[in-house]
């Protein structure tokens, strides 16, 4: 096992009005650990030392739920394409780094404390899109709504999304079409979600505007950071979607 | 692989053969995958009654939190089966039982005393936990907890570790609520207190888990004790144990109260399962 020293530059703000500043600390590290572990042993180091830990999000540590949240060197969730920043393990860096950590940077992603952001814009875009109307009571029969596996495929691949944020941190507008579009693919794609797609997409792209997001401008860098690679392909079906219920709805 | 192929076997579980990779730096294609036994879960949760109700209530508990539908296994992708029943088929009916009956009640007043209890016992609680100033990290009784929990009530489990955990837990509690460090302000955004508030609960959870798994004199399932085997297989003794054992809490210094829920089975008849 090899141990590492490395140096890490990271962002210190106690709540959202506070200037906020980097803060510098050396930290003994070994190449297993992934990243979050690294922060524990800092965290730990800093609470012996009576200091206050730097506050980050995590949960799920294997890199399904989205919470863990943060720019390093740079580039959201880091260096290595289609991983979150739990999943990126240290060997991917060499003994004497110097380390840039900083928060999800967004108007609409405000700063909590540290590498901790309010991300309940985003939660607020999911409860716009509504309810599915299912009919409850017994249970339909699986099979009699065949849906083909490429068109089950595309929507599997949407709910890959995992909300963690990373495509609004990436986009030079601080926009969040990439989640909103794998949102609203992966229940419009389905026969299930097709009732209510017009309303739903218009409701999405309003509260998503509404929240203070930017508009897309088609630079992809959302694609090239997500973690979970969704396709910017998702964004030109709501686009097509967005303007054809624009025709339709009453909303 | 050498059957389906590498691409069927991606195709399949492409997205937990990528998790391996990042995580051991191995190409699980090409070299054996290391694998070890460790606690992925642990069977149990909250006591509900058909409806998902709580004993307190109009409190609610859905999906895995609550002890419903696993009994002394659980098995894979049980989470989506669990969350997806209990909010699908059964909340959306029984939550409305509840509160056709709350129609009559008036608008609750956050001003009342009973707010304010309450408020002042979370924050007397916080406080108690800032106030300590002790010299070890919550982290440090965490995994001390965790080690005597993996050491004394793991995967096989005996009276003689049992009653040692138990001491060894109550010593650790004592140590806990006496030389903890929190550090920065209850006031502001603290994960280091929320994980202190935590941490105090998993001391009386393990207490618990510890007490019930000693009160069980069968090895069932999750729960295996090394004094009931027969050929090393799990020796089950529905004579006596064929119960879910509902535990009540009072208070941290008094001994929760066992409710014992009788297991009845009218078509099946109980077998010991073996794996030879």
């Amino acid at each position: 096992m090899s141990a590492m020293k490395l140096t890490l530059h990271i962002w210190r703000q106690r709540h959202a009005n506070d200037t906020g500043t980097f803060e510098t600390h050396v930290v003994d590290a070994n190449e297993h650990m992934s990243f979050l572990e690294m922060l524990d042993v800092l965290n730990q180091t800093l609470i012996e030392q009576k200091k206050e830990p730097v506050a980050f999000e995590h949960d799920c540590r294997e890199g399904i739920c989205g919470a863990c949240s943060m720019v390093i060197n740079g580039r959201p969730h880091g260096p290595l394409g289609g991983t979150t920043a739990c999943q990126l393990h240290m060997r991917h860096f060499q003994n004497g780094d110097h380390i840039w950590v900083e928060p999800f940077r967004a108007k609409a992603f405000p700063v909590i404390r540290d590498l901790v952001v309010d991300r309940g814009s985003f939660d607020r875009i999911i409860q716009a899109g509504g309810f599915v109307s299912v009919n409850t009571g017994a249970a339909v029969d699986g099979n009699t709504i065949p849906i083909e596996k490429d068109l089950a495929s595309q929507s599997m691949d949407a709910a890959a999304c995992i909300g963690c944020g990373a495509c609004v941190a990436a986009c030079p507008n601080g926009s969040a079409m990439l989640f909103t579009a794998a949102k609203a693919s992966h229940l419009g794609l389905l026969p299930q979600g097709e009732v209510e797609n017009a309303r739903r997409v218009q409701a999405m792209v309003h509260q998503h505007d509404k929240e203070g997001f930017g508009r897309c401008s088609n630079t992809y860098a959302c694609e090239a950071e997500c973690p979970k690679e969704i396709s910017v392909s998702n964004i030109a079906r709501l686009n097509r979607w967005y303007l054809k219920s624009s025709l339709t709805s009453n909303v | 692989m050498r059957k389906l192929g590498e691409a069927k076997v991606a195709e399949l579980y492409g997205n937990l053969f990528e998790m391996y990779e990042k995580i051991t730096g191995d190409n699980p294609y090409k070299t054996p995958m290391m694998i070890y036994p460790a606690i992925h879960y642990t069977m149990g949760g909250l006591w509900v009654d058909y409806n998902l109700e709580t004993n307190i209530p109009g409190l609610f508990a859905l999906g895995e939190c609550n002890f419903s539908d696993h009994g002394a296994n659980r098995l894979g992708a049980s989470a989506l089966m669990q969350g997806l029943a209990d909010g699908y088929f059964v909340i959306p009916y029984t939550v409305g039982i509840f509160l056709s009956n709350e129609i009559r009640t008036p608008k609750f007043n956050p001003d009342g005393p009973e707010f304010k209890a309450t408020e002042k016992a979370v924050d007397d609680r916080l406080k108690a936990l800032m106030n300590v100033k002790g010299n070890e990290s919550v982290e440090n009784f965490h995994r001390r907890l965790g080690r005597i929990m993996w050491d004394y009530c793991g995967m096989a489990r005996n009276a003689e570790g049992l009653n040692k955990a138990l001491g060894l837990i109550r010593e650790l509690r004592e140590e806990f609520h006496k030389n903890v460090f929190v550090p920065g302000s209850d006031r502001d955004f603290n994960p280091e207190l929320e994980k202190a508030y935590r941490v105090a609960d998993f001391m009386e959870m393990g207490e618990l888990m510890v007490m019930d798994a000693l009160d069980r004199n069968e090895s069932c399932g999750g729960h295996f004790r090394e004094e009931y085997t027969v050929d090393n297989e799990a020796l089950r003794n529905d004579e006596e144990y064929a119960y879910v054992a509902a535990w009540e809490w009072t208070d941290t210094n008094t001994p929760p109260t066992l409710h014992k829920e009788p297991l009845k089975f009218e078509n099946v008849e109980l077998k010991t399962r073996s794996y030879k």
